[in-house]
């Protein structure tokens, strides 16, 4: 199995009046054909950041310093506006947060689908684009004769399961799903998930899962990475997070949502608010919310340390 | 669903149904009506936090409106410590406004952001509790305490700009709590606020129900943090209450199909065996819309169990096992 993406040094920084804010501070993985990485952090700690890198898509004030991002073989870094633009959606396709944003509300579903394969050269017959788009739409349990709706006459879930059609219709490498259910509700949200990874095993593409709920990720991600303010702090197996996570910022994490089995239990949650990436503390980042901060934490930022499968940055693991 | 029988309800609501007219397609068309809420009842006691969970559009947030007096209850009353809430004139208003006071969900939105904390503090004392400014500044510092927000001196004079989402939301409670209430309606309070920032809140908030003996009505959609914040829950499907009772015995040992979909559908890494969801998907809307003329159990099209006379009748209250009622005929 090869790898699909790799990701290496990767720096983003977005350049403001007050002097440039690093997003995404030297941020490295790899994702292997079929499987799924999930990265998991609070708002404003890059998880986004990362994904529009891959995707390009970022405009002024962001930019990517430097860093390597090779998918499928190919350094998108260095791509033209051109190739990119045949590049996107064909290798690696992504479902935003939103997906009323995402789709056209003045044009049905059915022509946004033949757009979609006309630019990209499968096919100029609208009839052909529409035996395409009916058989994506079976996939994903949304009623081909509803490529004739307007999105606005779809439910949420019906939308959102829609944008998932169409990021699967070119048959990419890559899927990045970023934020997909945040807006929906548990019974939504599980049905979406649960499609999405038994196209997974059918169509065999790679995942890169972006979300805030931690508990969603261990269930549906083989690996998972923690990031706090532009860092991994702590990559690992999602069933070795769970069960002994090293830094105490996965630990924390963890121990934010309440369990439904079991005895009730009082939790910590994490105390103090996300860093502000416009003064960066020396050494360690989570030095103030941390309760394992010694005073090297202070002093020294952490090295990394690997494990098996996986590595962490801190000075007091658990 | 009595605890104790000599404790009084501070707040109930008994039998409030609420329809809406609605607007259908075409000018000349007739307007027709939803029933957002189909007969609810339920009693708030002192000190006790009751959690109403469903899906978007099951009518969760329409409670609190009620209770809120923005509407009128089509049928039914709603009352506080005895008094019927829509009906409530002068000084008795202007109590049930100091006592009830709701949390919004988006805490980015629900201060002025131009003013800072302490003015928000400030305007509910001098309408409520008028004293000189030294004791007004000392009791406000006391609020901010008491809400995690340290030092009060310093977090005072902030602005809401300046504060992060989770301080925003102590803000608003502290606000909440210089009113004077008692009894809390919050509506999901803490799902626009960061993962690790949520808990923290629902802490503060279960410190408030224990030490101060507020009573909550917490409306949510995750169904793991009302296990961890309420003490009784009612699971409301199409605006009909499904089931209700204690929450542990309801979460643990749900008995509606609803509320085992529910529980079946929220994520929880600590569950070992790949679960498969009993869903049957409605044809057109995920969301059954319910109107006066309905019949039947509103959760007949997606129950695996659904049998005909569910089509025909909606099924009674009953309790399953002492502090557990369901409307359901199986279970």
């Amino acid at each position: 199995m090869g790898a699909v993406l790799e990701v290496e040094n990767l720096y983003v920084d977005y350049i403001t009046e007050n002097g440039h804010i690093r997003a995404v501070d030297n941020v490295s993985f790899v994702i292997e054909e079929g499987k799924s990485l999930g990265l998991a952090g609070e708002s404003g700690c890059g998880k986004s950041t990362i994904a529009y890198s891959l995707m390009r898509l970022h405009r002024p004030p962001a930019l990517i310093t430097s860093g390597k991002i090779i998918i499928d073989g190919k350094d998108i870094l260095s791509l033209s506006e051109n190739e990119l633009q045949k590049f996107r959606w064909k290798k690696i396709s992504m479902v935003f947060q939103s997906a009323m944003n995402c789709l056209n509300p003045v044009v049905t579903l059915e022509k946004q689908f033949f757009e979609l394969y006309k630019i990209h050269g499968i096919t100029k017959s609208r009839k052909e684009a529409k035996k395409l788009a009916e058989e994506l739409l079976k996939i994903v349990g949304i009623p081909p004769e509803r490529l004739k709706d307007y999105p606005h006459q779809l439910s949420g879930g019906m939308r959102q399961r829609a944008v998932i059609a169409m990021a699967l219709a070119l048959k990419p490498k890559l899927l990045i799903l970023d934020e997909p259910t945040t807006a929906l509700d548990t019974v939504v949200q599980r049905d979406i998930l649960q499609k999405i990874y038994e196209l997974k095993e059918k169509l065999n593409f790679s995942v890169l899962f972006i979300t805030h709920d931690i508990s969603l990720m261990m269930e549906f991600c083989d690996t998972v990475a923690i990031m706090y303010a532009g860092k991994i702090v702590e990559q690992a197996p999602s069933m070795k997070i769970l069960k002994n996570p090293h830094h105490p910022y996965s630990y924390g994490l963890k121990n934010s949502f309440p369990s439904l089995q079991g005895e009730v239990k009082y939790m910590e949650g994490i105390p103090g608010s996300p860093l502000d990436l416009k003064c960066i503390p020396k050494g360690c980042r989570f030095q103030d919310r941390c309760f394992k901060a010694t005073k090297i934490c202070f002093e020294k930022e952490p090295e990394i340390s690997l494990l098996d499968e996986g590595f962490f940055f801190c000075h007091n693991p658990l | 669903m009595k605890v104790e029988e000599n404790r009084k309800p501070i707040f109930s609501a008994k039998n409030v149904t609420m329809d809406f007219k609605v607007a259908r397609k075409g000018i000349f068309a007739k307007k027709s009506t939803i029933r957002a809420l189909n007969d609810i009842s339920f009693e708030l006691y002192p000190g006790e936090a009751l959690a109403i969970v469903g899906e978007s559009g099951c009518g969760k947030s329409t409670i609190c409106r009620i209770a809120m007096r923005f509407y009128k209850p089509t049928y039914g009353k709603m009352y506080f410590n005895n008094e019927n809430i829509h009906e409530l004139k002068g000084e008795k208003l202007k109590e049930y406004r100091q006592k009830s006071q709701m949390i919004f969900q988006d805490p980015f939105s629900s201060l002025n952001p131009l003013f800072n904390i302490y003015y928000h503090l400030k305007r509910p004392l001098q309408l409520y509790h008028p004293s000189d400014k030294e004791t007004m500044y000392k009791k406000m510092d006391e609020y901010l305490t008491m809400v995690g927000l340290t030092p009060p001196k310093e977090q005072g004079e902030k602005f809401p700009h300046q504060l992060s989402g989770g301080q925003k939301q102590r803000a608003y409670i502290a606000r909440v709590l210089a009113v004077g209430a008692d009894v809390i309606f919050a509506d999901e309070p803490t799902s626009m606020l960061d993962v690790s920032i949520r808990l923290g809140i629902l802490n503060l908030l279960n410190k408030l129900k224990k030490e101060m003996k507020k009573s909550f009505i917490y409306i949510t959609h995750d169904i793991a943090t009302a296990r961890y914040f309420a003490d009784r829950i009612i699971v409301l499907y199409a605006g009909h209450m499904v089931e209700w009772g204690d929450v542990d015995k309801v979460i643990c040992n749900p008995k509606h199909p609803y509320t085992k979909l529910l529980i079946a559908a929220a994520p929880d890494p600590e569950r070992e065996e790949k679960i498969d969801l009993p869903v049957i998907r409605d044809k057109d809307t995920e969301i059954r819309q319910w109107t006066p003329e309905s019949k039947g159990c509103p959760f007949r099209t997606r129950c695996p169990e659904a049998r005909e006379i569910c089509a025909s009748k909606c099924p009674e209250a009953r309790e399953v096992e002492s502090g557990q009622f369901i409307r359901c005929i199986h279970g």
